[in-house]
């Protein structure tokens, strides 16, 4: 909502300058986003006539004028302005004139001519861009006024944010309302007068859904000049209210809009046909709108028509065929109240919006609808002339909002707001605030005024006293509360260990958008019905992400177009699956949907960033999975060969935790590394972030006194056989004095079979009560040998 | 007597003169070996009469004592020397980086999001989550935002296709009902329900994209239901955790009447700070207020007895105004360069 500071100051004028003004409304709820000057400063402007205009006698361009600013002289000044001329009223910068930007006017020889004075511009002023010539200023203009008083310059325009439930605010009435109840300065409101009817011309009225309209005023005045002038004052309001002029017709009902909040509009009542009914609309209805834009209206859309079609979108926008234009001389006037039910949302299902349909759907002053009407009239017949009928007034007073008392308990106030204040003060300050308030003793009984639509229950009326008593004047102590301690589990750790951790092993994390292009979904995930957006904001954000790779991809390429080649990076969030039994509450999801927290990180380029120290190598599988273990440490994983639509087939892997499969790790296929330019193959894993924080708690063993023994095997087993095969093998095998067995060296090439590797392991072997004998150890050992034999057709390396 | 003098004088000059320790081997040899100097003035003292024996013996063995004192002497130098020498040739250049890779880093919203919890935790809130694809009941309706509410017009909200029932949540609010209706279930046996405080981080979308929007940001949501909550209570945990959060006393903050359909009173906050390129003016950092009663109520709590607070903060404002950084759109854009800054 914008307005003049000045307009609002004949309605209330408290002692403060624009900016105690502005912090006052801004405090009080009603936010001034920017409070700017009408026109920059300038002084020693004013009114002047030009009194002759002849040719310069040495410039083709320039004229001499002879001028008369009321000095008591006629003032020569030389203009270069096309449209000077004789007889014209326009702003004079006199000598000693200071003009925006400090520029100041001195008497000067132009072309060897003296000139003692400036005629100015719109642009010259700062008042617009306007250079084509000199500010025309109307005939009535007195000669030697100061332009800043005369076209009331000393003003700014006020922005303010209204929220949705302070509708009561959207007009210069209802902000001096608040501004007098904020400072108990005097409150003027706009005139009213009664307008006798001088005719009795009238249009019947026909409330067909009369919940939806239960109030519609309307009066026809015949014999307008639809083409008179709108007086400049009444342009420049409109104007410092953002509100373009067009006609004068149409220019008196916005200003009533504005000054009351009551939307108005005008018929060109040559166009109507019958009665006036308010209908919703019949099925196939078609309707051509002021904005040129034809809609078949919806079934819930209130519409006003006459008794041939569909006139307009009640409370919207009126219809192209049937409003004012200049030939119009007999108009029929509209003031309706409109429900906000009927009205809320329309608009925006149309995809536009309207300062009507702004206003009736955040609730319209349902008492405002005759004053409304009388004060157009009054304008009409000043600015346009003609005769009025009688205001014809259709109504259903059931069907009118109903404004209950509603009670206020000072002790609720007192405890919600955790202020103290007495009764007699919360009673002031509501009835400063334009509620009527009856007093009960123990509580007080409210009732709202009709522009207020947003009182209904007790915490509206504890609102209220909040923001007139000052949310400034509420203390700020620190809250007390009994102190019982939280939680610290050992059983899960935190998201954010799970970050520290990744970033102590050199991994950076990202933020990606959970929507991804559709193509990602297919080549990485061989999703082709992904969860789509109704309404994405761009294609390539078309569909929920249901893995985080795809993004992690992404963000590599980019970092390597921006010459960064090591990537390490990981992100932790939600991805999206379908899920059709889904019931709400489970896993926190909403029904038909799956929307796991996963965690994933990408490793890409030198396994070490550059440096001195050791040879550089590619980034593989074994350094991620190293990662990987670690992140979950000590809880041991395992790892099973995987086919899936992002990896190479040959370097993929479930991942598995007490063999449940939680995630996936492996290199990124070669087909997308050359697709997306990724240059040597990323390495990634993806894990479900419930399985990296579960967590259990250490419990302490016995440590044996007794001398360990160790072993070292070297088998050869067929290359196909995995090391994890083997030392599978090796632990079903192995008895309990067995600690622990390391693979601690791979081997394949010379000095083994063809199509054979040889694995190394490290068998620890100790018993707590006794030192082990040699001929135990060397049982154990053949009895390992034997299973592997059998279990791979592993042998010992000779 | 001065022939053992010269002895031990002669041995002494020999320790001095052996540069290494096989010289400084042969030169003991000479003198305190099998045959060495010493040895057989030691053999020569059994020619010699009872008392002169004695006498001689003394003096032989004091000599031989200096000797060897010389000797041990000379062996602690040339071990010192040697040590000074290895320990020379093993010198570093201590200026060369160290092995292996430096740390990565959380993202610096997450680095806020995590000093959120850490300072809301220390009064007692709880982390609490809830889905990001949401339904409309739990993002509008349980939240008083009723169908066609003009609310509705302040956030636009992605919807998925084919589905009206649900949509990507715009807000971290209806984290609230699902925990207050949680708190309410758990407590039902009790003549009291004890407090309920938590916050919600997390993800939310609305359809806005510029400099100064995101499609897809964070919010915090921070609600607290008890018998005796207060708006003051509201204004003093907002205060104290944004002045702790900047780390400064000095920040202004400032409670501004506002509109959101699931508080009343509801608030606005501004910060101020007191130094710094932003001295002096007021910068929206986030929306608070009482808890509605129909929000209370539709989270299963009896809205007479109970009052609440609720607070949603924005983690990617509050990481733009702690580390300077002047555009949301670096936060999403995973350009290394930028967040490699944040370690």
């Amino acid at each position: 909502m914008q307005f003049s500071e000045n307009w609002l100051r004949t309605f209330v004028n408290p002692p403060l300058d624009s900016a105690a003004l502005g912090h006052l409304l801004t405090m009080a709820g009603l936010e001034v986003e920017e409070t700017r000057p009408v026109a920059p400063p300038f002084t020693g402007v004013v009114v002047a006539r030009i009194v002759e205009a002849e040719k310069h006698p040495n410039a083709d361009k320039l004229k001499l004028c002879k001028v008369d600013a009321g000095t008591g002289e006629y003032l020569q000044i030389v203009c270069g302005a096309p449209n000077a001329a004789a007889g014209m009223k326009v702003p004079c910068a006199k000598v000693g004139a200071k003009l925006p930007g400090g520029f100041a006017i001195k008497a000067a020889k132009l072309r060897g001519v003296e000139s003692f004075g400036m005629l100015c511009s719109a642009r010259e002023l700062g008042l617009s861009d306007d250079h084509a010539g000199l500010l025309a200023l109307p005939e009535d203009a007195p000669i030697g006024a100061d332009i800043r008083a005369y076209l009331d310059l000393d003003d700014s325009c006020f922005e303010i944010k209204l929220t949705p439930n302070r509708a009561d605010c959207l007009s210069l009435t209802g902000v001096a309302r608040e501004v007098a109840a904020l400072t108990g300065a005097t409150f003027t409101p706009a005139p009213l007068t009664l307008i006798t009817p001088g005719s009795d011309a009238c249009r019947a009225i026909v409330l067909d859904a009369p919940k939806a309209c239960p109030r519609y005023c309307g009066r026809v005045i015949s014999g307008v000049d639809a083409g008179a002038q709108t007086p400049g004052w009444m342009k420049d309001r409109l104007k410092r209210s953002g509100i373009r002029a067009i006609n004068a017709l149409v220019d008196i009902t916005n200003y009533v809009m504005l000054e009351l909040g009551q939307p108005l509009h005008a018929f060109d009542n040559a166009r109507l046909t019958g009665a006036i009914h308010v209908r919703m609309p019949h099925p196939g209805e078609e309707l051509l709108l002021l904005n040129e834009q034809t809609i078949k209206p919806a079934p819930d859309t209130l519409l006003i028509a006459d008794e041939a079609r569909a006139l307009g979108l009640a409370g919207i926008m009126g219809g192209e065929e049937s409003g004012v234009t200049l030939k119009t001389t007999e108009v029929f006037l509209e003031s309706a109240f409109f429900a906000p039910e009927a009205v809320a949302g329309r608009a925006r299902a149309y995809g536009f919006a309207s300062d009507a349909s702004h206003r009736y759907e955040r609730g319209v002053d349902f008492q405002l609808q005759r004053p409304a009407i009388e004060r157009a009239t009054q304008l009409i017949l000043e600015i346009c002339g003609g005769t009025p009928g009688p205001v014809e007034e259709a109504r259903s007073d059931e069907d009118l909002p109903q404004r209950s008392e509603v009670c206020l308990r000072p002790a609720r106030a007192r405890q919600v707001l955790g202020i103290d204040i007495d009764l007699d003060t919360m009673r002031d300050l509501l009835e400063r605030d334009h509620l009527q308030v009856r007093n009960l003793t123990v509580e007080l009984r409210v009732t709202p005024p009709a522009f207020r639509f947003d009182i209904e229950i007790e915490e509206d009326l504890i609102e209220e006293i909040a923001r007139l008593h000052g949310y400034d004047n509420i203390p700020a102590p620190v809250p007390q509360a009994g102190l019982s301690m939280l939680a610290a589990t050992e059983s899960s750790r935190t998201e954010w260990d799970a970050r520290h951790c990744l970033a102590g092993r050199g991994f950076q994390e990202v933020l990606n958008f959970a929507f991804i292009e559709e193509a990602w979904e297919r080549d990485f995930c061989a999703n082709d019905t992904p969860i789509r957006l109704a309404n994405p904001i761009a294609s390539q954000m078309s569909v929920m992400r249901s893995s985080l790779i795809p993004g992690l991809i992404a963000n590599l390429a980019s970092n390597r177009k921006r010459q960064q080649n090591r990537v390490r990076i990981f992100e932790l969030g939600r991805c999206f699956t379908r899920h059709e039994d889904t019931e709400d509450g489970e896993n926190g999801s909403a029904p038909g949907f799956g929307q796991p927290r996963r965690l994933a990180a990408l490793a890409a380029g030198t396994a070490l960033p550059e440096q001195w120290g050791d040879a550089a190598r590619p980034v593989d599988f074994y350094d991620l999975k190293g990662d990987l273990e670690a992140l979950f440490a000590p809880c041991a994983l395992t790892f099973e060969p995987l086919t899936a639509p992002a990896l190479h087939p040959g370097r993929a892997a479930a991942v598995l935790q007490h063999g449940r499969r939680i995630g996936v790790i492996g290199e990124i296929h070669p087909r997308w590394v050359q697709g997306y330019e990724l240059g040597n193959a990323p390495i990634v894993f993806e894990i479900d972030l419930d399985a990296v924080l579960a967590a259990s708690r250490p419990e302490s063993g016995e440590i044996s006194r007794m001398p360990a023994v160790m072993r070292d095997l070297a088998l050869v087993v067929p290359a196909a056989v995995s090391a994890g095969q083997t030392l599978n093998a090796l632990r079903e095998a192995a008895p309990e004095i067995v600690r622990e067995i390391h693979l601690f060296d791979v081997y394949q090439g010379q000095g083994i079979e063809p199509e054979h590797k040889s694995l190394a392991f490290r068998i620890f072997m100790q018993d707590t009560r006794r030192t082990l004998e040699d001929a135990e150890v060397d049982e154990i050992v053949s009895g390992l040998l034997r299973h592997i034999e059998r279990a791979v057709g592993g042998r010992l390396r000779t | 007597m001065d022939n053992l003098d010269q002895l031990v004088g002669g041995a002494q000059a020999a320790f001095a003169a052996a540069g290494d320790s096989a010289a400084l081997e042969q030169a003991k040899a000479r003198f305190l070996g099998k045959s060495g100097l010493i040895t057989e003035q030691l053999k020569a003292l059994g020619k010699l009469a009872p008392d002169e024996k004695r006498e001689r013996g003394a003096a032989v063995n004091r000599a031989k004592a200096a000797i060897e004192a010389a000797l041990e002497a000379r062996r602690d130098c040339l071990r010192e020397a040697a040590l000074d020498a290895q320990l020379a040739a093993e010198r570093l250049d201590v200026s060369l980086p160290g092995r292996g890779s430096m740390p990565g880093g959380l993202h610096p919203v997450s680095r806020t999001l995590e000093r959120i919890e850490r300072l809301l935790h220390s009064i007692g809130f709880i982390v609490a989550d809830g889905p990001e694809i949401e339904t409309d009941w739990h993002n509008f309706t349980a939240l008083n935002v009723p169908p066609n509410h003009p609310a509705r017009s302040m956030q636009d909200t992605f919807f998925l296709e084919g589905r009206n029932d649900v949509l990507l949540r715009t807000h971290t609010s209806p984290v609230q009902i699902r925990a207050m209706l949680a708190h309410a279930d758990r407590h039902r046996a009790l003549d009291v329900m004890p407090d309920l405080r938590i916050i919600a981080p997390g993800r939310v979308y609305r359809v806005d994209s510029d400099a100064t929007h995101s499609p897809m940001f964070h919010q915090v949501e921070g609600l607290w239901v008890g018998e005796h909550v207060s708006f003051a209570d509201l204004k003093g945990v907002v205060a104290d955790f944004l002045r702790k959060f900047f780390e400064t006393e000095e920040l202004q903050v400032r409670f501004r009447p506002s509109f959101f359909p699931f508080t009343e009173p509801s608030a606005e906050i501004d910060v101020a700070f007191m130094s710094g390129a932003l001295e002096g003016r007021w910068l929206e950092v986030a929306g608070c207020g009482m808890v509605h009663p129909n929000v209370l109520r539709c989270g299963g709590i009896d809205s007479e007895r109970y009052t609440g607070f609720a607070f949603g903060f924005g983690p990617d404002r509050l990481t733009m105004l702690r580390y300077g950084v002047n555009d949301l759109r670096l936060f999403f854009e995973g350009d290394l360069r930028f967040l490699s800054q944040f370690r």
